[in-house]
C-alpha cells in the first residue's frame, strides 16, 4: 500500500480522536491569545472554506465549472446588510432570507442554462458574476451604488454584540462552517451526491439509470449559491462596510484556484485550499509584488505535477457499509473482502 | 402479449433511413439478438427503445404500454435498462457505488429525507446496499466491491455494467455488443452469464457482432441491414438465408450494386 493509503488508513482507525483534537484546537484558539489580525485571517479562512465547499458540489461533484459564485457570494452580501440596515432585521434573520434569495437566484441562473454544456455553462456563469456586480453598482436607490453601504451592525445573540474583541464573529464562523460542512457530508453521501458525482463521470450514462440529470444539476447550483449567499451574509457584518468592487471577478477565481490547488470532489482539499491561499499571500509578504508571481506559479506547476490538487487522492479505504449492515452481511456470508 | 413489441417504427436523420419500418417482438424469457452489417442501424434502434431518440413514425409497446419517445427515465423506470457499446461505467465510483446508481429510481426518499438522515432514508440506504451487494456475488464481483470501477479488468467491467443495469429493476436487458474486444474464453464465460440472466428471468435483447455467442444462446434472430430487416427466425434458419450472407459477405456483384444504390 502507498503512503497516502497508509495515511488514510492511520488517520481513519483514530478519526475521532484527531477529530476532537482539531475542534478542540479550533475553539481554544482565542486563547492563545493571538492578535487581531491572525483572528481575522482564521475568519477569512473559516470564509473562503464555506465558498469553495459550495463551489465543490458544483464543479467538484456534479463537474459543472461555475465561475460565477462570486456572484451569489455578493448576492448574500447584499441582501443580508440591506435587511439589515433598511429593514431593520437581526442578523439571523437576514441570514436565512440571504441564504435563500442567493438559492432562488441560483435556480433562476440554473434553469436555463443547466442545459449548456462545459465550456459554455462557465463562460454563462462567469457573465453572471459581472452582471450582479454592475446591477450592484448602477441600482443606486437600493445598493447606494459604487459608495457601497458602511456601518453594517455586528451580529448579537441574547444582547452580546459579537465582535473582534470578544471573539464572537471567530466563534459564529466556525460555527457557520461546521454546518456548512456537515450539510455537504449529508448530502454527498446519499443518492443525491451519487448522482451529482455520476453525472460528473458520464452524463449519458447517468441519465440511462433513470437520473434526471438536469434536475440534479440544478439542485446541486441552488445548494451552492445558497452557501455562498450564507458565506456572503456573514462576511458583510464581519468588516462592517462593502461595496461593489468587494466582489470582481478575482473572487470566483480565486475560490475555484482555492479548490482546484486542494483537489476538487474532496471536502480535506477545499479547507486545505482555501487555508493556504489565503495565508500564503500573507507570509509572503516580504516579496512584494513578486509574490502574485509566486503564487502564480505555484498554481501552473501544481496544475503541471499534480492535477488532481494537493490532496486530490482518490480514498483507499474501504466503503462504509456501516455496522449494522456489515453484520447482516456477513451473517449470510457475503460480507465483500476488502481490498 | 409480447414483452417488448417494435410497431413499424422508422428514423431519419435528414436524407438518411437510418431505422426503416422495423418490427421486433421479444417474448418474456427470451433470448433475442439483433445483428446486422457495421452502420446497418442496430445501435439507432436502442438509441430509440431507450429514449435518447424519437421516432418519425410507428409505436413501440412494453407490456402492452407505449412507450415510443419518452423520455430515458421514464422508460427506466418501466423497466428497460441498457449497456453500452463502449464501456460507460463510472469509473471514478466503486463498484457498490455503480451498482447503487443502478438503483438510483429505487430510493424512495426526497432531498430533506437525505440531509435529515430519516428513518426512510436509512432502510432505503440499507435495503440497497444489501441487495446491491447481493447483486454482486450473484454476478461474481463480490471480491471487487470496494474497488473503483476504473481499476477492473475488462470482462468485469462488462459484468459490472451489466449488474448496473440489473439493479435498476429492469425486466428487459439492452446489451450492445457486450462481448466485443473480449478473447474467446471471456466471450464463453460471457456467454454462460447471459444465459444464467435469463435463467433469473430476465428477458435480453442484444446486439452482436461474435456469431459464436449469437448462434449459440438466441432463442430467435432479427437481421438489420441499412435500417430494413432483412430477415428474422430461429438461428439456423438465419444463417442460411440468403440475403443474410449476401448482405455480410456480398453477393452477386451486381446484385450488390443495385442494393447500394
Amino acid at each position: 500500500m502507498d503512503i497516502t493509503g497508509r495515511l488514510e488508513r492511520f488517520f481513519s482507525q483514530r478519526r475521532i480522536f484527531f477529530f476532537a483534537v482539531v475542534i478542540a484546537l479550533l475553539a481554544a484558539l482565542p486563547a492563545f491569545g493571538f492578535s487581531r489580525y491572525i483572528m481575522r485571517i482564521c475568519i477569512v479562512i473559516s470564509i473562503y472554506s464555506m465558498l469553495t465547499l459550495a463551489l465543490n458540489l458544483v464543479a467538484g461533484y456534479t463537474g459543472q465549472l461555475s465561475m460565477g459564485n462570486g456572484g451569489f457570494y455578493a448576492i448574500g452580501a447584499y441582501t443580508a446588510t440591506l435587511l439589515m440596515i433598511n429593514a431593520g432585521l437581526s442578523f439571523w434573520s437576514s441570514l436565512v432570507v440571504a441564504a435563500a434569495f442567493a438559492g432562488i437566484s441560483g435556480f433562476l441562473l440554473g434553469l436555463p442554462t443547466l442545459r449548456l454544456k462545459g465550456s459554455y455553462l462557465t463562460i454563462v456563469t462567469l457573465g453572471f458574476g459581472e452582471i450582479v456586480r454592475m446591477i450592484l453598482m448602477n441600482w443606486d436607490t437600493v445598493t447606494n451604488g459604487t459608495l457601497g453601504v458602511r456601518n453594517i451592525p455586528l451580529p448579537s445573540l441574547f444582547g452580546v454584540s459579537l465582535s473582534f474583541t470578544n471573539h464572537g464573529l471567530y466563534y459564529l464562523a466556525l460555527v457557520l462552517t461546521a454546518l456548512v460542512s456537515v450539510f455537504c457530508a449529508l448530502v454527498i453521501n446519499s443518492k443525491v451526491g451519487r448522482a451529482f458525482i455520476a453525472i460528473r463521470e458520464d452524463e449519458i450514462a447517468a441519465q440511462m439509470m433513470g437520473i434526471k440529470t438536469v434536475r440534479y444539476k440544478v439542485l446541486a447550483f441552488v445548494l451552492s449559491a445558497t452557501i455562498s449567499g450564507i458565506a456572503g451574509a456573514f462576511y458583510a457584518p464581519m468588516v462592517g462596510y462593502i461595496d461593489p468592487n468587494s466582489f470582481t471577478f478575482d473572487i470566483s477565481s480565486q475560490i475555484i484556484s482555492m479548490a482546484i490547488l486542494g483537489g476538487l470532489g474532496t471536502m480535506r482539499g477545499m479547507y486545505f485550499g482555501a487555508a493556504a491561499l489565503i495565508v500564503f499571500p500573507e507570509v509572503s509578504r516580504f516579496l512584494m509584488d513578486y509574490r502574485f508571481v509566486i503564487y502564480g506559479l505555484i498554481l501552473v506547476l501544481m496544475m503541471r505535477f499534480r492535477p488532481q490538487g494537493l490532496l486530490g487522492w482518490r480514498t483507499r479505504l474501504p466503503y462504509r457499509f456501516g455496522k449494522v449492515l456489515e453484520r447482516q452481511l456477513a451473517a449470510e456470508g457475503s460480507l465483500p473482502p476488502l481490498l | 402479449m409480447p414483452l417488448l413489441h417494435i410497431k413499424d417504427i422508422s428514423l431519419s436523420f435528414g436524407g438518411l433511413k437510418a431505422v426503416d419500418s422495423v418490427n421486433i417482438r421479444v417474448d418474456e424469457g427470451e433470448i433475442v439478438s439483433l445483428i446486422g452489417p457495421n452502420g446497418a442501424g442496430k445501435t439507432t434502434v436502442f438509441n430509440i427503445l431507450t429514449g435518447i431518440y424519437t421516432v418519425d413514425s410507428g409505436e413501440i409497446f412494453f407490456e402492452g404500454n407505449a412507450i415510443q419517445n419518452k423520455i430515458p427515465q421514464d422508460i427506466v423506470e418501466a423497466g428497460i435498462a441498457r449497456t453500452f457499446q463502449n464501456i460507460r461505467l463510472f469509473r471514478n465510483m466503486r463498484v457498490i457505488e455503480n451498482v447503487l446508481i443502478g438503483s438510483h429510481i429505487r430510493e424512495p426518499y426526497n432531498f430533506f429525507q437525505a440531509v435529515f438522515r430519516t428513518r426512510r432514508f436509512r432502510d432505503s440506504e440499507r435495503e440497497n446496499t444489501l441487495k446491491a451487494v447481493r447483486l454482486l456475488r450473484e454476478v461474481g464481483l463480490l471480491a471487487r466491491t470496494h474497488d473503483y470501477a476504473a481499476n477492473l479488468p475488462y470482462g468485469e467491467q462488462r459484468k459490472l455494467e451489466i449488474a448496473r443495469a440489473l439493479a435498476t429493476g429492469a425486466k428487459l436487458i439492452l446489451l450492445d455488443e457486450p462481448a466485443a474486444g473480449m478473447n474467446p474464453q471471456e466471450s464463453e464465460e460471457l456467454l454462460r452469464f447471459i444465459l444464467s440472466l435469463r435463467g433469473r428471468g430476465y428477458t435480453i435483447l442484444m446486439i452482436e457482432h461474435d456469431m459464436s455467442v449469437v448462434m449459440n444462446i438466441s432463442d430467435r434472430i432479427y437481421v438489420l441491414d441499412y435500417g430494413k430487416l432483412i430477415s428474422e427466425g430461429l438461428p439456423r434458419q438465419v444463417a442460411n438465408d440468403p440475403k443474410v450472407i449476401e448482405a455480410y459477405l456480398g453477393g452477386v456483384p451486381d446484385a450488390a450494386e443495385n442494393n447500394r444504390a
